[in-house]
């Protein structure tokens, strides 16, 4: 930064001068409005950053025998595109939750950056956020659910996928506690999900803002001293970075890719806020590592694990797509073939129709996809492939249907009176984002 | 319980077809791309292994002529076949069941792994056959037994608009008579049989055509020509003149009246089931080329990490993994649309999306083969020209990519032909 000065008075500051200069004559000089732009942006991105707070104290506890885990599914040896009545019902009632809340507030908690206390209500009623904690940890999974998910994550991204973000960013975390913690990781934990007051911000934090970002090669750092870890680095995107309790944060610790458990108020973690394209309601921001010491026993599972996150990560986020596309198609039935120009309804011109078809033909296919691949992790066989084929079509194709759904409106579908710029916005975001949600 | 793996049970009968296909087809294909026309005499034998597949222990049947056909020996009580078309099973809702259709597409993709062209060479697995399962009574099932059946209805003015066909059929006594042109009518000089369409009254339109099955050796339908082909080469492609063939009345299939419904619309469901066939056989060619281009790309050091994302691969690894992203798409569609005819649910929609899919995807893929693997894609050391080639037609026969979007479109905006043109 050219003057730090400016920065360091804040956000506060910058915003009066905005007041101030904006109308001196001064500004008129290019050089002397340059120099004044430079310094606000500096204060814009530094201006909020600060310590996250302490929310509320996890008291260690040792925990005892061996680690509860789902089991396994055993698959039938038969092609069978029905779900179970347990999937069927949490499908429906995910469902019903999409449609009753999260539709009719996606727009607004866009705007607002905000998911509304009524809607992670609701959700928290649902027990959306121990969807993937096993029974035998007061959670709802009978056994392995990555198709349960799939199917759930679906429809919370059918109703808003900035909501669902926002929702199932805890969830993920209860998650993935209940799937690589140790018994005392689980003790300490997962209670304050499963309990009376769940954590209502939380998130597993995967993504860093560098192009190209590998998952598999974060540059944020763990160094390992005696019993404790130093950790150093940026991550990008998070959802509810400002007000998180609790984190799940991958590091290249000792030359590995790993996860590590860190709680809100440790020194020199702090915040500042990173909206983006879309998921808006998820109030994304970003996290800064700087020296943050945890002891050696917040690592959370193996290297293994991490890819394993990685995967399901990706997998969820392409089921969103799938929500979030079949929104968009639902939308544009009724709009093409009610929706007149030289005398007709749209959806009477191939080139719509087609259009709208292919629409279709992609999104299912991308469906059977995520359901091949989230039926492979719960029958525990190798899925990186097929996760990495749905990731594919997700970003490929999901990012076209926002595009042509956007498109077909024409210039409806570009101003905000209707949700496909949304759509569209959050499409982009699904093929591409690492972490926060798993399947 | 959601699971899209291959069913075990298909992996014996999945086994012999890709072993027929490295075995039989591959050592074969390019003799048979270069000698456009000529027999392939090897597939005699090999029809006798097909009829041996068929009759043991295994149950299902590698090709066409099951797709449409109930497989009685595992069939639950209670289900019965459907009527015109169809051929599907009538399931009161309860389990799920994995049938001809699904193994059907399944083998198909395997033998098309090999070759398209002597896949559909292979005798008494025509379309014609499928036609004849899901069409004929019984009386006429046990007459035409397992001999072999073309099928033909494109005419040189009626293409993807097969309604607006013009051969006739005008009954006399006991015959038909038959008079028209027929052309692309796949493997018309080595059946036994050619399921030829016509049209009672060309007043009443779709509702008056009708398949008629036609002995090869009728002297009333000559052999025009044969075609030159740009792939598909060891598969002849017929075209006929129809000059008054007088064909026994017995042998028009199924419902001899005209009915404002059901009649042509519920002939062409046939394509419902059929389709996925050939969604399946463009699934086959895109894995070959698929697995030659990776085997040839890894030798020059092209390796994909599935666990890494494309953007940090080299560009010929980032779309070897596009290209198995979307080949699974076009698998996962096929493999739902058989599922849907083995479990009684309409399918149409389906059938469709799966044909659209894999047609444009096998063209895609095979094209980018031989573009990644260059001048070898482009040669005919290998195989991958040939099947950039071969891969062309399977988004065309059976209906096009452009009626198969026609069909799904009109599904899904609830649009009728007249107002979706």
């Amino acid at each position: 930064m050219a003057s730090p000065s400016l920065a360091a008075r804040g956000q506060r500051l910058g915003l009066r001068a905005i007041a101030k200069l904006g109308g001196l004559s001064a500004m008129a000089d290019p050089r002397v409005r340059a120099t004044v732009e430079r310094l606000l942006a500096g204060a814009a991105h530094q201006g909020f950053r600060a310590q996250l707070v302490a929310g509320r104290a996890f008291a260690p506890k040792p925990g005892s025998g061996a680690a509860v885990r789902t089991e396994p599914v055993r698959p039938r040896g038969l092609f069978d595109l029905t779900p179970t009545e347990d999937q069927a019902m949490l499908q429906a009632a995910a469902k019903e939750l999409a449609d009753e809340v999260l539709r009719p507030a996606g727009a607004q908690a866009d705007t607002g950056r905000a998911v509304p206390a009524t809607v992670r209500a609701a959700a928290a009623e649902m027990g959306l956020h121990v969807l993937g904690v096993p029974v035998g940890l007061d959670g709802i999974a009978e056994e392995a659910s990555a198709v349960a998910s799939c199917l759930v994550v679906e429809e919370l991204a059918r109703g808003d996928l900035g909501l669902a973000v926002g929702l199932l960013a805890p969830a993920a975390v209860a998650t993935v506690l209940a799937a690589y913690g140790s018994p005392g990781q689980q003790a300490t934990y997962l209670p304050h999900f499963t309990g009376e007051a769940p954590v209502p911000v939380a998130a597993l934090v995967l993504q860093e803002p560098q192009p190209l970002f590998d998952a598999l090669a974060p540059r944020t750092t763990g160094r390992v001293t005696g019993d404790r870890i130093v950790l150093n680095g940026t991550k990008a995107l998070v959802p509810g970075a400002d007000s998180a309790e609790l984190l799940v944060v991958s590091a290249l610790v000792d030359g590995e890719p790993r996860l590590v458990i860190i709680e809100a108020g440790v020194d020199g973690l702090s915040h500042e806020d990173d909206p983006a394209m879309g998921i808006r309601a998820a109030r994304t921001g970003r996290l800064i590592l700087e020296d943050v010491t945890v002891a050696r026993s917040a690592l959370l599972g193996t290297t293994q694990d991490h890819a394993d996150v990685v995967r399901r990560a990706r997998l969820a986020w392409s089921a969103a797509a799938v929500g979030v596309a079949q929104a968009a198609l639902d939308q544009l039935v009724p709009y093409t073939t009610t929706r007149k120009a030289f005398g007709e309804p749209i959806a009477h011109r191939q080139a719509v129709a087609f259009a709208v078809a292919d629409i279709a033909i992609e999104l299912e296919a991308l469906r059977l996809v995520v359901w091949k691949a989230a039926a492979r992790l719960d029958a525990g066989t190798d899925a990186a492939d097929l996760v990495a084929k749905a990731r594919a079509l997700a970003a490929t194709h999901g990012a076209m249907i926002g595009s042509q759904a956007v498109q077909l409106l024409g210039g409806h579908g570009f101003v905000k009176d209707w949700d496909n710029e949304r759509w569209y916005r959050d499409l982009r975001g699904a093929g591409l984002l690492e972490g926060v949600l798993v399947v | 319980m959601i699971d899209l793996e291959v069913p075990h049970r298909l992996a014996p009968l999945l086994e012999q077809a890709r072993g027929m296909a490295e075995e039989v087809f591959r050592p074969i294909s390019r003799k048979y791309d270069l000698a456009e026309h000529e027999y392939p005499r090897e597939l005699d034998l090999l029809s006798a292994v097909i009829d041996g597949i068929s009759r043991s222990g295994v149950g299902e049947r590698a090709g066409a002529a099951a797709s449409t056909r109930a497989t009685p020996e595992d069939e639950p009580t209670g289900h019965k076949v459907q009527g015109v078309g169809s051929g599907r099973n009538e399931r009161p809702g309860g389990a799920t069941r994995n049938g001809a259709n699904l193994s059907s597409a399944l083998s198909i993709l395997e033998t098309c792994r090999g070759d398209v062209g002597l896949t559909l060479s292979i005798p008494r697995q025509g379309l014609g056959n499928a036609a004849i399962a899901a069409v004929a009574n019984e009386e006429q099932k046990a007459r035409y037994g397992n001999r072999w059946a073309a099928m033909a209805i494109t005419e040189p003015d009626a293409g993807s608009d097969s309604g607006a066909i013009q051969t006739t059929a005008t009954r006399d006594g006991d015959d038909y008579v038959l008079n028209g042109e027929k052309i692309y009518v796949t493997a018309g000089e080595r059946a036994e049989l050619v399921v030829v369409w016509a049209t009672l009254d060309r007043s009443l339109g779709k509702q008056a055509i009708k398949p008629f099955v036609v002995e090869r050796s009728n002297p009333g339908m000559k052999l025009v020509r044969l075609e030159h082909k740009l792939g598909i080469r060891s598969s002849d492609t017929a075209a006929f003149h129809l000059d008054n063939c007088r064909v026994p009345a017995r042998d028009l299939l199924g419902d001899p009246e005209i009915r404002i419904e059901g009649g042509f619309g519920g002939a062409m469901q046939t394509f419902d089931n059929t389709r996925p066939l050939v969604a399946a056989m463009a699934c086959g060619l895109a894995r070959g080329c698929l697995d030659t281009a990776t085997e040839l790309l890894a030798a020059e050091g092209v390796v994909v990490h599935w666990d890494r994302p494309a953007q940090v691969h080299s560009a010929a690894a980032a779309r070897l993994i596009q290209m198995e992203a979307d080949y699974e798409a076009a698998l996962l569609l096929t493999m739902r649309a058989a599922w849907m005819a083995d479990n009684g649910r309409p399918n149409s929609m389906e059938a469709s999306m799966a044909k659209a899919k894999a047609g444009r995807t096998c063209v895609q893929i095979a094209l980018s083969c031989v573009e990644l693997c260059g001048a070898t894609g482009y040669g005919e050391r290998e195989l991958l020209e040939k099947w950039a080639r071969d891969s062309k037609i399977l988004d065309i026969f059976e209906g096009t990519q452009q009626i198969q979007l026609l069909i799904v479109a009109r599904r899904l905006l609830g649009l009728s032909s007249s107002e979706l043109k």
